[in-house]
Order: C-alpha cells, then sequence, then structure tokens
C-alpha cells in the first residue's frame, strides 16, 4: 500500500508498477503519479498540458 | 541490444510495451524519463542502439528526437516524423503534397482571413489548434455568430499555436471514423472509432469496434503513412464517398485496439523497434 499525497489514504500499490504510472486514490478519487519503486512514493500526478497528447 | 525508452507520465500502452520489451532475451530497456533526463549537447552518450519514443508531450519529445537523431541515434519514429505530425497543418500539407485525398482546409492569420475563408467554405465547419491532440479545443462552427466569437476568444485567449487558424470542411462522419494502425510497410490492423458526437476521439469516450482492413483502407493509410516519413502511425480516416485522411498519429494510442482486433499491437511495434535497433 502507498499513501495518497493529497488525502493519506491507503492506495493499491501491488503488482508490476512503473516510475512514471497514473494511479487513482479509491479514496479522493485523485490522480497520482509513481515517483519511486522501492520505496513507493506517490505524488499528485501532473495537470495534462496544452501539447499533451498521441 | 540496448533500448531506449524515452517516456514522461506511463499510460497503458507504456506499460503494454515494456511488459512486451521485457520478454525479450537479449534486449536491455534504457528508461529516459523525460521529467530527469538531461541532454549535454556538446556530449551526447550513445549508450543505446534505438530509442523508442513515447513521450506524452510533443514538445519533449520533438527536442529529444532532434538530438537524438543530430547524434545518430535511431528513434521510432523519427524526428521528422514527430515534426510533421505534431502540426496538423504540416500533416495535412503532406498529404496533400502526395496526391492523397483529404477534407478542404484553410490556413488564414487574422480572425477577418479567417472568417472569409470560413464564409466561403461554408457551416459547418471545423476550427483547429495548429497543435493539439485528443480532440482538444477543436471547433464545429454552425453559423457567422458562432465563428465571430471563436475567432475573437482565440485571438484574445489562446496561445501563439492560436494564432494560425486552420479551417477544415466539415464531414459528416455517419457516427464513426476509422482509425489505421500502421507499422513500417504494414497496415496491421484497423478500428472504427464509434460516437454520437462530432468528434469521435477515444479519449473523449468514442468507443472502438473491428474494421476489417480493406485494400482501400491498406492502400490511403500506407500512403499516408509514407507522406508523413514512415514509421509507426496511426492514420485517422473519414468515409465520405470514398476514404480521406483527417489526421496522423505519431504516438498511437492502442489501448481500445488490441482486444477487439485480436492484433498484439504492442508486439508488433516491439518487433519493429528491435529489428530497426539491429540494422
Amino acid at each position: 500500500m502507498g499513501e495518497c499525497p493529497v488525502c493519506g489514504g491507503n492506495v493499491e500499490t501491488e503488482g508490476s508498477l512503473e516510475v512514471g504510472e497514473i494511479l487513482t486514490c479509491n479514496e479522493c478519487g485523485g490522480d497520482l503519479e509513481v515517483k519511486s519503486l522501492n520505496p513507493v512514493v506517490l505524488a499528485e500526478a501532473p495537470e495534462s498540458e496544452e501539447d499533451w497528447g498521441e | 541490444m540496448n533500448l531506449g525508452f524515452l517516456h514522461g507520465i506511463v499510460r497503458v500502452e507504456e506499460k503494454l510495451l515494456l511488459d512486451e520489451i521485457r520478454k525479450r532475451s537479449n534486449v536491455e530497456i534504457v528508461k529516459l524519463h523525460d521529467t530527469e533526463i538531461i541532454f549535454d549537447l556538446h556530449n551526447i552518450k550513445k549508450d543505446v542502439d534505438i530509442v523508442l519514443e513515447r513521450c506524452v508531450s510533443h514538445s519533449r519529445a520533438l527536442s529529444a528526437l532532434k538530438i537524438l537523431n543530430d547524434n545518430e541515434i535511431p528513434t521510432v519514429n523519427r524526428f521528422e516524423v514527430a515534426d510533421i505530425c505534431g502540426s496538423k497543418f504540416l500533416t495535412t500539407q503532406a498529404i496533400i503534397k502526395s496526391n492523397i485525398p483529404a477534407p478542404k482546409c484553410f490556413i488564414a492569420y487574422t480572425p477577418e482571413s479567417a472568417l472569409k475563408a470560413i464564409e466561403g467554405l461554408g457551416y459547418p465547419c471545423i476550427l483547429k489548434p495548429a497543435v493539439g491532440s485528443w480532440g482538444r479545443l477543436l471547433s464545429k462552427v454552425n453559423d457567422k455568430e458562432s465563428a465571430e466569437a471563436l475567432l475573437e476568444h482565440k485571438k484574445t485567449l489562446g496561445s501563439y499555436h492560436h494564432s494560425v487558424f486552420y479551417i477544415q470542411e466539415y464531414i459528416e462522419k455517419m457516427g464513426r471514423d476509422i482509425r489505421s494502425f500502421v507499422i513500417g510497410d504494414e497496415v496491421i490492423c484497423a478500428v472504427y472509432r464509434n460516437s454520437k458526437h462530432w468528434r469521435s476521439n477515444t479519449a473523449l469516450d468514442a468507443y472502438t469496434t473491428n474494421c476489417p482492413v480493406t485494400d482501400e483502407i491498406k492502400e490511403i493509410s500506407l500512403k499516408a503513412a509514407e507522406a508523413v516519413g514512415g514509421g509507426v502511425v496511426g492514420v485517422d480516416l473519414f468515409e465520405n464517398s470514398g476514404l480521406q485522411v483527417n489526421e496522423v498519429n505519431y504516438t498511437m494510442e492502442f489501448r481500445n485496439s488490441t482486444k477487439i482486433t485480436g492484433v498484439n499491437i504492442p508486439e508488433k511495434i516491439v518487433d519493429y523497434v528491435i529489428k530497426e535497433g539491429r540494422r
């Protein structure tokens, strides 16, 4: 489990994670970015920017 | 082989690609996170054989690809492809130059000339930002009053990219358009993107169904891919008494398409990248 930096809630971090992956906090619904793996550190995900896309 | 994986946030597509690369023997992943990477322009390390670019940020992708390619590090896709596909104007220009069918399109530089172009084209029509994706800031212009309001808002509120007005003929898509997936010289699969909305980006909740790759889809998709420089691209097609190319995407998303088409898209992409890296 990781800790949501926004609401302090528990965030599921089981399974294979990647640095940069976006997770959603089940408690506050916020999008979180995986900043590191050992230990798992989460931060608020960056806002979508004008040049983002495919 | 050292395979560089250039990325920002990791979406479903990047996870699938990383999982696929890890299955390959003799391939080491060198992850290059765009928030951490520093390019010393006088001294670029050449510790990778090829780089697969999967940045969500166009501007970061573009400069990174330019640096890598100028230092003879091959990339998928190449800088030129990203440069063209990242600009709706450059993409349309490349498509037209290659005599590939596309909707009517006008470029204008002032609200007054843009309004003239819109009036000449007729309503409805589409106003697009020169740079952008996921259907963001696309406007369907239904009449002169909305055209005047949109142009004024773009002039007042828009960034540099909104100072070039890209005006496209509105194509009635009858609830769907087509996204074909091109890798090298092969159209590996295609999907219908179904939506009741006039925009049919899956980022805007369109849903996908399988689209059999007909000879016509294959031909126009390969021509469009070649027109923008080739590689791994997603080609958006309108069905309008014959197919027309709308846009070409160079960091294509495919999360909704692998299961529906039965084609393992990440596997095909990784096969292509490794093949290019071993050239």
